[in-house]
């Protein structure tokens, strides 16, 4: 993980998050962000680099994330065994997908630049080589941990496709390993799908990457090797998997993020998002930033149950669920609804149609129930 | 979700407490289930940790792996649940009754178990990990390098057994305790907090002097309500990997058995408030009254078990890794009919599921105002007469009647009588007059008078709807006979050395 991210632009969104260094923008920060594309709170703390964990605890919301020793050794394991030998079980799978012949395939370890690990050095030599193996220099290589850019909510985010881009058939493929089991064949589809959505993040900053270098996109496949280990074993399995449409999503989803910038710009020239600071200094600005809380944040998002307590507060259908939140069209709050089921509130014109079959079903309720 | 359950929703997001969706239960529920509450290793696929086990609720088995990237240990895990859950399927297998199948010629007596045997697991996840660990064991060889003890291959066919008819929601041989509760109430949180056991069960069942709002919250706290796994809590794993790790370097037997106590005890601590929630959901469900189709498919499943336990014993090989294409095409269709059929019952049963109907205008209710019991119209023979009595169904001001002239449709009150509505007029107050045709379902007589009971009185009040819980599932051709394009007659599966084999390190 890139231990730095260059500073935005503007500062602004730099001094919100306070002296710590920025938390980087990950994959999976992506994935999430557009998974809640309407969420200016997250948009904002991400685009800050705040770390999110952190800044839940400090206003009294322990997050319940956090990974299990046993998984931790597991995925070290896992990715040690792939990578093991000069990359021996990757060239088989890829020979295997593939079918090319990459015995010889040539390694090249990203992970720093003669002995120095800064960011900017590593996507300059990522770029140099991308463009030493697009021109056609060199058949076969393997970039182990490539360092590439992507322009998220007017922001730079540094990505690692934590694996590797490799050059067969004139086109480059996207690899990740994953340590969740592949059995007979299937993976859990979450966790697939979840990985394609960050495996097309990947793509979609290699797509940068040679637009700005000005090579021709074709080169690039859109699938990508997925690397998880085979039934109960260790052994690595692998899988191409096809991402068009994940692409086309992402794509429609990041030019619709607003610029975190833009969004920060709003806040109060004294709000803050140090966790340095005092509690109430820090919630008033969180609050002053515009969440948009589903359920599913929870499994995603630190803040979740900051935001989940706030949408109780005030009552938001969609705390509930896409089903009561689609029932509700137009009712912004269940209270509201409640008013106008107990009929001590009358619903306007736009309100009418959902407010009126809530009372068909209150009173369908009412007479079933008692039939029992 | 219908909106009948948003309102529910709803009414316990104010009052803090879980709302019926339902007055009747729709599942079996035996009286003797067999309760697993499993915990895996994180990070691995399947590593089977630890499990509470059995049939009373006082007295559970306790099964743990001490060092689960041990294998035999694993085995020795599997070896031990297979002699409870084994041991329990033999019981159900005492007694049969006959039953027959078929109609005219090719009628047939057989005989089914009267018990069949369920499994309760608290969540869906314990569903896949039945699947799994049922994969994980039944490939698995008894003779030759990594020989396992027999019972653990029978072990794994029967969870796969299991698991496999788990997906038919008209099976209750393996349950999850929060679909099963959250399918007979609503609470005021989203469905993916009701996957959370306890903070479901403190929804409906409050500890007293708080709402179910509230102890739900408390409930998601790991430290006082352990996750119901099999997922265990990162932060206690943390006490476990240095339990396990003392363990491995314990220098001599008995330290390292002292060790083994202790991890023990910590695993069973982070098991049994979720063993007494699963029988306290069990005791919540008892209270509920039975639906009158439970008993009809829970023969079903006594049915499948009885004819997967003389399977096994005639044949025995186990079930395929992956399901070959017709066989697959085979089961989606009868997925589909299982899942239409149960519908239909369902809404039989209680009133409360037809509502949902009633309120999309798929079924209305009405009260009888006239009826015509002597009515003939002209047969299909020239100069021929049937009897088709008609009655008329007044409805409510605000009721729905959105099905047309011509539709077929049937009343829970009598679902042997075929209907089918003549005519519908508005009325001027805004309620709907519903003349409906009726054939069949007066004990066999074809010429009036109609026997008492069997046509509606006036002032009766009825349910009509065109579900039908006794639609004939689709016809799909013979194995033998299923064209070639889908993968032809299906070869039976036979296990290979590869499929015993297993990478292990
Ligand atoms: S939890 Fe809050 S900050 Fe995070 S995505 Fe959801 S609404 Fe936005």
């Amino acid at each position: 993980m890139p231990s730095q991210q260059s500073e935005p632009p503007d500062n602004r969104l730099a001094r919100l998050r306070g002296p710590k260094p920025p938390q980087p923008y990950t994959a999976r920060k992506i994935t999430a962000l557009t998974a809640n594309p309407a969420c200016a709170r997250r948009a904002v703390l991400d685009a800050a680099g705040v770390d999110k964990a952190l800044l839940a605890q400090q206003v009294g919301y322990e997050p319940r994330f956090g990974q299990s020793p046993f998984a931790l050794a597991r995925e070290q394991a896992f990715h040690g065994h792939v990578k093991w030998g000069s990359y021996a079980e990757l060239i088989r799978l890829l020979r295997e997908q593939l079918s090319v012949p990459v015995a010889e395939a040539h390694v090249t370890d990203l992970n720093e630049v003669g002995g120095n690990t800064a960011l900017h050095l590593r996507e300059r030599e990522t770029r140099r080589l991308i463009a030493h193996v697009a021109s056609g220099q060199d058949v076969r290589l393997i970039l182990d941990r490539p360092l590439l850019t992507l322009e998220v909510a007017g922001q730079t985010a540094y990505l690692e496709p934590d694996a590797l881009t490799h050059r067969i058939g004139g086109k480059f493929h996207v690899v990740l390993i994953r340590s969740f089991a592949a059995i007979d064949g299937q993976a859990n589809p979450t966790a697939v799908a979840e990985t394609a959505k960050q495996a097309a993040v990947y793509v979609l900053a290699l797509h940068r990457a040679f637009e700005t270098a000005g090579l021709p996109a074709e080169q690039i496949s859109h699938e990508f090797l997925l690397v998880c280990p085979k039934d109960f074993s260790n052994r690595p399995y692998g899988r191409l998997i096809d991402l068009r449409q994940e692409l086309d999503a992402l794509q429609f989803q990041l030019s619709r993020l607003r610029r975190a910038e833009d969004l920060a710009a709003q806040l109060p020239e004294t709000a803050t998002l140090d966790t340095a600071r005092s509690a109430d200094e820090i919630s008033s600005s969180i609050e002053a930033l515009d969440a948009s809380y589903t359920p599913s944040c929870l499994s995603f998002c630190e803040m979740a149950r900051y935001c989940r307590d706030e949408a109780d507060e005030c009552a938001s259908p969609a705390r509930l669920g896409s089903g009561v939140r689609n029932d509700l069209p137009g009712i912004d709050s269940t209270r509201t609804a409640l008013d106008y089921l107990d009929g001590v509130a009358a619903p306007g014109e736009a309100e009418a149609e959902a407010a009126d079959l809530l009372r068909a079903a209150a009173r369908l309720r009412r007479l079933r129930r008692g039939a029992a | 979700m219908s909106v009948l359950s948003t309102v529910a929703t709803l009414t316990a997001s104010r009052t803090g407490r879980a709302e019926p969706l339902t007055t009747v239960r729709h599942q079996h529920l035996d009286e003797k289930p067999f309760v697993l509450v499993p915990l895996t290793l994180a990070g691995e696929a399947c590593a089977p940790l630890a499990a509470l086990a059995g049939t009373d609720p006082e007295h559970p088995t306790l099964l743990t792996v001490r060092q689960p990237r041990n294998r035999a240990e694993r085995f020795r895990f599997a070896e031990r649940l297979a002699a409870l859950l084994l041991a329990y399927i033999d019981g159900c297998r005492t007694e049969t009754e006959p039953y027959t199948v078929g109609r005219g010629k090719e009628k047939e007596e057989r005989l089914r178990c009267r018990r069949a045997p369920q499994l309760l697991v608290p969540n869906g996840e314990g569903i896949s990990y039945v699947r799994l660990l049922g994969r994980l064991t039944r490939l698995r060889a008894t003779e030759g390098p990594y020989a396992v003890d027999q019972s653990v291959p029978t072990l794994g066919k029967w969870l796969t057994w299991f698991a496999d008819l788990a997906e038919f929601p008209d099976s209750g041989v393996l349950l999850a305790m929060t679909r099963l509760l959250a399918a007979n109430w609503a609470t005021g949180q989203s469905s993916s907090e009701d996957s959370h056991l306890a903070s479901l069960l403190a929804w409906i069942d409050p500890p007293e002097g708080s709402d179910g709002a509230r102890a739900a919250r408390e409930a998601e706290d790991p430290a006082v309500w352990p996750p119901a796994g099999p997922s265990t809590d990162p932060v206690f794993d943390r006490t476990l990997h240095e339990l396990m790790t003392r363990y491995d370097e314990a220098s001599d037997g008995r330290g390292r058995e002292a060790v083994g106590r202790q991890i023990d005890r910590e695993l069973s601590g982070q098991m049994l408030p979720t063993w007494r929630l699963m029988w306290r959901g069990v005791e919540l469900l008892r209270e509920l009254p039975e639906g009158a189709h439970v008993p009809g498919r829970w023969a079903l499943d006594r049915r499948w078990f009885s004819e997967y336990a003389e399977y096994l014993e005639a044949d025995g090989r186990p079930q395929a890794r992956r399901d070959q294409a017709v066989r697959a095409a085979r089961r989606l269709a009868r997925l589909e009919d299982a899942v239409t059929r149960y519908e239909a019952q369902r809404a039989y049963d209680d009133p409360l599921v037809m509502a949902e109907y009633e309120l999309t205008g798929e079924a209305f209710t009405g009260t009888v105002t006239a009826r015509d019991g002597d009515r003939f119209i002209p047969g299909e023979r020239p100069g021929s007469q049937v009897w088709r009595p008609t009655i008329t169904l007044r409805t409510g001001t605000d009721v729905r009647v959105d099905l047309a002239v011509g539709t077929e449709v049937k009343s829970p009150a009598r679902p042997g009588q075929e209907a089918r509505i003549l005519e519908v007029r508005r009325e001027d107050d805004g309620g709907h007059a519903v003349v409906l045709q009726l054939k069949g379902g007066f004990a066999r007589k074809r010429t009036p008078p109609a026997p008492p009971g069997t046509l509606a009185e006036a002032g009766e009040e009825l349910t009509y709807t065109t579900l039908n819980p006794t639609a004939m599932p689709s016809a799909l051709p013979d194995e033998e006979n299923t064209p070639w394009t889908h993968g032809g007659p299906p070869q039976s599966y036979e296990p290979t050395d590869e499929d015993a084999e297993e990478t292990w390190e």
